[in-house]
Formats: structure tokens, sequence, C-alpha cells
């Protein structure tokens, strides 16, 4: 299916093309699409290709660009993209302690919502959650598909300090805290993983497209696997997606 | 190598910054006042990105231990070479031993010092540029040492006939382009927007400059999109966001408008209580 895209201009040098303006996996997987044709093309002046939810930011070089003609040729590549193969993404099983130790909001979050905390964190692990891009934070995913029951306002106060790994809820979105930082999100758990690794070469594992299924261990287990992942030694459980 | 005696107020090593890690969440950084660094570079004979220190209103104390040449330019900050004052906008030789140090704030907010070769620290993902949780420091301090290149690099000012033209440090008018929003906003909110001046609030940084001045705001926010520095958001409290070189690489309020790269040089130099004023010009 083919959508109807708006092509802006966006400061000296970049372009911004839009979908439709809701979240949806086949919107994505369309931005995901035309990004992907655009990168194959080695397109000279092209800086770089970045995407969000159902937008697609394009930076070229400054001096050779011109918006009517990159606007063309943009055209020419979104009528000629090939749709993504559902198989090129993985699905990445990621440990979270949901233990009230790390999980400090939970109770609050059950008590709202009339649920044990052991039916909120089934709700949260039921889940697998598409990645829309990583935003915000140096590798912290923008994750879909967060179950209705749990969608709960992010707090009045924000936190100043939310410890790397936590788990959090706001608004109708969930997510993991990649780095200490301050953030106004229900916390409900924490995962051992590093989402975001300078040292390596792709410093996230995780991609657009990909998808997250969190599964619930103990306090005990979060220590060993956080050593595991501080050795450099821990490998993360994923598989290939099949539709 | 570089010793640093006092580290002034924010000093940071930044070239032009990280392009391609955006997709990860990675800031761009680098370098807010490019004009500027691109000069000082310049007039040592360096390309125009290599790294530089960048200085904010309060100047570091530094001790060199290697012969070399400098060149400060931007805000003028009354360097000093050992004690006796030098100029911006021109190449120093330096000998092993003097101290190069700062006085009293002139003119502009941050200001550039260029170092034969750049400087020679910490390079993390394709950037020399500093930043908190990317960087093991994201400001000098006390003690540090900087890397430089060690030989004697003799440089013929070769430049010394280039005219300086610092009068932007003191512009007032901040060109921009419509933001991808910008056409969501009524016709008042439009003439607010371009026809009033606005104030630089205390909140203002390498991330964003905050100002004072509302406009009545009703607008919807967006689906979480991509911003670029120099993108102005229009927050629903009516306040305005000019997004900076370290900004966030998503955001959800919605961007009315784009400044222009040299625009953002221009905001780089203003501070606190500062007035400025947006001005639409069309592409070509």
């Amino acid at each position: 299916m083919d959508y109807n895209l708006v092509f802006k201009s966006f400061g000296e040098c970049s372009i911004l093309i839009e979908w439709p303006q809701i979240i949806d996996k086949n919107i994505l997987y369309d931005v995901l699409a035309l990004k992907e044709t655009i990168q194959k093309k080695h397109i000279k002046e092209l800086v770089n290709v970045v995407n969000a939810y159902n937008s697609l930011l394009i930076v070229y070089d400054s001096i050779k660009f011109d918006f009517e003609h990159c606007v063309n040729d943009l055209k020419e590549v979104y009528n000629s993209r090939k749709s993504v193969k559902t198989s090129t993404f993985n699905l990445w099983k990621i440990p979270v302690c949901y233990d009230v130790f790390f999980g400090f909001d939970i109770e609050e979050l059950a008590n709202a919502k009339n649920l044990s905390t052991a039916d909120i964190i089934k709700l949260h692990f039921s889940t697998n959650y598409t990645i829309y891009f990583i935003g915000f934070l140096p590798g912290f995913l923008y994750l879909g598909g967060l179950n209705k029951v749990l969608h709960t306002p992010r707090r009045a106060t924000p936190r100043l300090k939310i410890e790397k790994g936590a788990v959090a809820i706001g608004g109708e979105q969930t997510g993991v805290y990649p780095s200490q930082s301050p953030g106004g999100w229900n916390i409900i758990g924490n995962s051992p993983i590093d989402f975001f690794n300078i040292k390596k070469e792709v410093p996230c594992f995780a991609t657009s497209g990909d998808q997250i299924q969190f599964y619930s261990i103990s306090k005990k287990e979060h220590t060993h696997i956080k050593a595991l992942v501080e050795a450099g030694v821990y490998q993360i459980e994923s598989e290939v997606i099949h539709d | 190598m570089i010793k640093v005696l006092s580290p002034g107020i924010y000093s940071s090593i930044q070239d032009f910054g990280r392009f391609k890690f955006q997709e990860y969440g990675v800031p761009i950084s680098g370098i807010m006042d490019k004009k500027a660094a691109s000069f000082a570079n310049a007039i040592i004979g360096n390309s125009k990105n290599l790294p530089v220190l960048e200085i904010t209103m309060v100047g570091p104390k530094l001790k060199f231990d290697c012969n070399t040449s400098i060149c400060i330019s931007g805000a003028d900050i009354t360097p000093k070479l050992n004690n006796t004052f030098v100029s911006n906008n021109k190449a120093i030789s330096v000998d092993k031993g003097d101290v190069l140090s700062f006085g009293q704030l002139k003119k502009g907010v941050r200001t550039y010092l260029a170092v034969s070769g750049g400087f020679k620290t910490e390079r993390i993902m394709q950037s020399y540029s500093m930043y908190q949780g990317l960087t093991s420091k994201f400001k000098i301090e006390k003690n540090d040492v900087l890397k430089i290149e060690s030989e004697n690099l003799t440089t013929e000012n070769q430049y010394a006939s280039i005219k300086v033209n610092d009068e932007y440090l003191n512009l007032k008018t901040i060109e921009v382009f419509k933001g991808p929003e910008f056409d969501n906003l009524t016709e008042y909110q439009k003439d607010c927007l371009l026809n009033q001046d606005f104030t630089i609030s205390k909140d203002n940084n390498r991330m964003a400059y905050q100002l004072n001045e509302t406009i009545e705001n009703n607008l919807e926010p967006i689906i979480t999109s991509l911003v670029l520095p120099g993108t102005v958001q229009l927050t629903p409290s009516g306040r305005l966001i000019v997004l900076m070189r370290d900004c966030q690489t998503t955001g959800g309020y919605p961007r009315v408008l784009q400044l222009k790269e040299f625009s953002i040089n221009v905001m780089a130099q203003k501070f606190t209580g500062q007035h400025i004023g947006f001005k639409l010009i069309c592409k070509n």
C-alpha cells in the first residue's frame, strides 16, 4: 500500500518525510522500507537518514542541497521501494527483575488498577513490544504495544535520578532507562542488560522494527546476569521473527 | 601537552560532532559557534573542524609544556599570555612554560582556543566532542592534561591580512525557516512569534535556550518525531525552546521554527537577559 507522504523542508539541508499521524506497525514497516532503499542507493550528498514513529529525516551535505530536486528523487525512490521482510528483524528476550526493591512504584500501580502486583507483572511481560525507534537518551527504545490496562499517567513530579536499567511506564508507553537520568515515569522493575555500549562498533543491539519480550527474573538472577554483562560475556537470547 | 591550572566554569573539547549515531539516540553535539571555531583553526593553518577548546564566559588558566601556536576566536574574554594581553583572531606563538589566562568578559559568551594540529583527547564514536555519559568527562577539570601535538610547529601567518568581522556577536536578529509545524499556527500566533522580542531565560546551555516570553498555545503535541540543533519548539505552557548542539534526537513538542545554521552561531553567543527577534527567511 502506498501512503500519502508529505515532504517538508527542514532547516538548511534536511528533508522531513511524514506519514499519516498515527502510531502503527504497518506505517513503521513502510518508513523502514524507504529508509533501507535510500541507504542502499549510496547517495553521495547524503549525510544521515533517521526515523521516528511515522517520519523520516534525511540530512544532506549542505552545499549541494536543492529541495525540489531531492524531493523528486525521493519520490522515485519511494515508488521503487521493496517492502521490508519481517524475517530481517529479531525478537530480543530481556530479563527484568520486577521485585519491589527495583520496582518501587509497582504496588501503587497495582492499587490504582485494583490488580495484584503479579497481574501487573504478567500483563507487562506477556506482550511482544515493537521497537519503533531509538531516541530521548542514547539507547532508549520507543516501544509500542503496551496493554491498555497498564496505561498510567506520568508522575506529577519527575524524579531527579532514575537508575540505569529501570523499567518504567509513562502514559501509553513502556521503556527501559539505558543510563541514569531524571525521569517522570513509573518504575516497575530493572533489567541488568546494557542497552547502549560505547565500546561496541554498533552501540545498540536492537534496531527499529525489532521486537522485545520481557521475562521475569529473581533478584539473585539479576545480580548474576549483571555480573556477566559487566564482564562482557552475557549473550542476549534472540530469535528471528516469523509472521 | 597542556596542563589545566584552573578550568573556568564550563570549558569542553569540541569538534563538529557526531553525525552518524542519531539512530541510536546519540546527540550530534559539537561546537556551539562553528564560525568562531573554524576561524580560529584556519588562522593557524588547521583544517576547520579540528577539535578546539570551547570556553564559556569564564576562561581557564592553561600551562603549555611545549612550543606551539594558538588562536582564540569568538567571545572576547580578555586573554593574556603570561602577563601580556593578547588579541583574539591572531596566531600567537607559545613557548614551553607559557601560561594562558583570561580576564573580564567583554563581548559574546563562548570563545574557542585552537592549537596547532588540534587537541588529541579521547575520541568516542568518531568525534572528540565531550558529552555527559558518552565521554569520560563532559568538561575539563583542574589538573587535567590535554594532549596536543608536541613538535614545534611554526606556522607562517598567511592569514594576517584576513579581515575579522565579529559584528555577529552583537546581532539581535535570528534568521529562521518555517519549522515542520509552523503552518499549524494561527495568524495571530505567527504574528507574535515573528514580531515580538524574546528574552533569553536563565535556562540556557549547550542543550537548549529557553525564552522568557510566552505565546498563547493550544496546539496538540505531535507524535514524537525528529529534531535538530536549531529547532524551536513550542511547549504546552507557550514557552519557546531553542534546541542547541547537545539536544536530544527526538521530541514531542510542535517544531515551529528552524534556525539558519549561521544563526545558531549567533544564538550561541547570547546569554541570560539578552534580547532576540526571529526573522523568517525563504530558502534560496
